[in-house]
């Protein structure tokens, strides 16, 4: 056990800086693309509401086609596909819209969920004081939405944190593809993935306690 | 002399379903109109439809002369459009609703800063002044679910008037209200009525239409079956219907 951890403390020095600077540009595209399918989720799950019923048939059509359709495939469409209709992304940017665009489909259904749980009154009563569409939304309606889905939004988080060691396959230095270099550099695989997974983990685990002592206390509110 | 609000031929259908056949009527600045009825009647969906949150199927509504909900050519407004207008009438709901995530007082002062763009301070003020006109200063710093019912329904007057509007709206303010609780929000109402501002009412308390209401007006099944002076509608009702009603509602 002993001569299992000294491996990690003779090589701390030189995996450390190099995982680190992995680990940035992981969370640099799990929070961009985090962004990224927050905003397009909020249009696409205020959309499911629309009057216009082909508005609501491409929204639909939307969620159930990234729901349905592996995170990596998209990748690779649009980092390997999209370039045959001249649209070129560099690695990043590639892995920051699929990331995006998959969890926005997540994240419509997740906001659905948050808006239909407030009553029809609230907007009648924002409305009928003079508030406009857009303020009674943002002043009105989603600080109440907020806190009811704050525990799905932190799951879908992590999820889309895990998924986005996918990025590693289409060349994006992020920890996974930084892992395998040092793996195949040092031949110490084991020590390489267990720290690789750590470092998911620790960001992961609490994130995942929070998410539950947040939907403990939304239950208990309404209790 | 113009009438503050005329509403003239209202109509509205949901669907195959006509819930309104046609409502006529005209409120001059002061005056206090109480609408009773059965449920069913069409007398909620009236009211909904002079702010509309309720959008008219036809008819017209003028609010100081203006035509609400639409513009030159009939062509509908969106609720961008609205805000404006349903800025200059208060609405109280049966529900309450008010904000949960908000205080008292930020309920009652956030739309002034909002809406009418008035500035903190001045929209603080303005919030005390009425929580006080409705007896709830003293809860301006609680949340909305702290309160019972009866004071919610008076931080929500308190917010309608904040709005300074020409018009106040009430849609039912004490049915959601248990029995011990509806005297102080009927007490609210009644010293509003008499400070004269003009007032539309739908209400099941047929005593304080009579005591409050200028002019009653009694629907049944979309459609003015009576109405006139309050004391006489409710005291000497003319029409079968309208003795129906009020013997039921007197049990």
């Amino acid at each position: 056990m002993l001569e299992f951890l000294d491996v990690y403390a003779r090589h701390a020095d030189q995996w450390g800086p190099r995982l680190a600077d992995a680990a940035v540009v992981s969370a640099r595209i799990s929070i961009l693309g985090f962004m990224l399918a927050t905003v397009v989720g909020l249009i696409l799950g205020l959309a499911q509401e629309a009057s216009s019923r082909i508005v609501r048939t491409v929204v639909r059509g939307y969620i159930v086609f990234f729901r349905g359709v592996p995170v990596l495939a998209i990748l690779f469409l649009i980092y390997f596909g999209l370039p045959g209709v001249g649209i070129v992304f560099d690695a990043e940017p590639a892995a920051v819209v699929g990331l995006g665009l998959a969890f926005a489909a997540q994240m419509a259904e997740v906001f659905r969920a948050g808006l239909g749980a407030i009553p029809r009154g609230q907007w009648e009563a924002a409305m009928s004081a003079g508030f406009r569409p857009a303020q009674t939304l943002f002043l009105i309606i989603l600080p109440q939405v907020v806190r009811i889905i704050a525990a799905p939004v932190i799951v879908t988080f992590v999820a889309l944190l895990k998924d986005s060691s996918l990025a590693s396959l289409i060349t994006v230095n992020e920890l996974v593809l930084e892992g395998r270099a040092l793996a195949t550099e040092y031949f110490l695989p084991l020590h390489i993935y267990i720290w690789v997974g750590a470092m998911y983990f620790l960001i992961a685990f609490p994130l995942s306690m929070l998410a539950k002592y947040l939907a403990k206390r939304a239950r208990g509110a309404r209790a | 002399m113009s009438s503050l609000l005329s509403v003239q031929d209202l109509h509205k259908s949901y669907g195959n379903l006509e819930v309104l056949k046609g409502i006529g009527f005209d409120l001059s600045a002061g005056e206090k109109l109480a609408l009773i009825g059965p449920s069913g009647s069409g007398k909620s969906t009236c009211l909904r439809c002079v702010n509309f949150l309720e959008k008219p199927t036809s008819g017209t509504i003028l609010l100081g002369g203006d035509r609400v909900g639409a513009k030159a050519g009939e062509r509908p407004m969106s609720n961008r459009e609205l805000a404006p207008q349903r800025a200059q009438m208060g609405m109280v709901f049966q529900g309450f609703n008010l904000w949960p995530h908000l205080s008292v007082r930020e309920n009652v002062a956030t739309p002034v800063r909002k809406v009418q763009g008035e500035s903190a301070p001045v929209a603080r003020a303005l919030a005390e002044e009425m929580l006080a006109k409705v007896r709830m200063d003293h809860k301006a710093d609680a949340m909305p679910e702290q309160l019972s019912g009866g004071q919610q329904q008076r931080v929500a007057i308190a917010r309608a008037l904040a709005q300074r509007p020409k018009l106040m709206l009430f849609d039912e303010p004490t049915s959601a209200l248990d029995p011990e609780l509806v005297g102080e929000v009927l007490n609210v109402i009644h010293e509003l009525a008499d400070e004269g501002r003009t007032m539309l009412l739908v209400t099941h308390e047929i005593a304080f239409a009579r005591d409050v209401a200028d002019r009653v007006m009694f629907l049944y099944d979309g459609l003015i079956e009576e109405e006139g002076p309050a004391r006489e509608v409710i005291e000497r009702p003319q029409r079968d219907r309208t003795k129906a009603f009020l013997s039921r509602m007197h049990g």
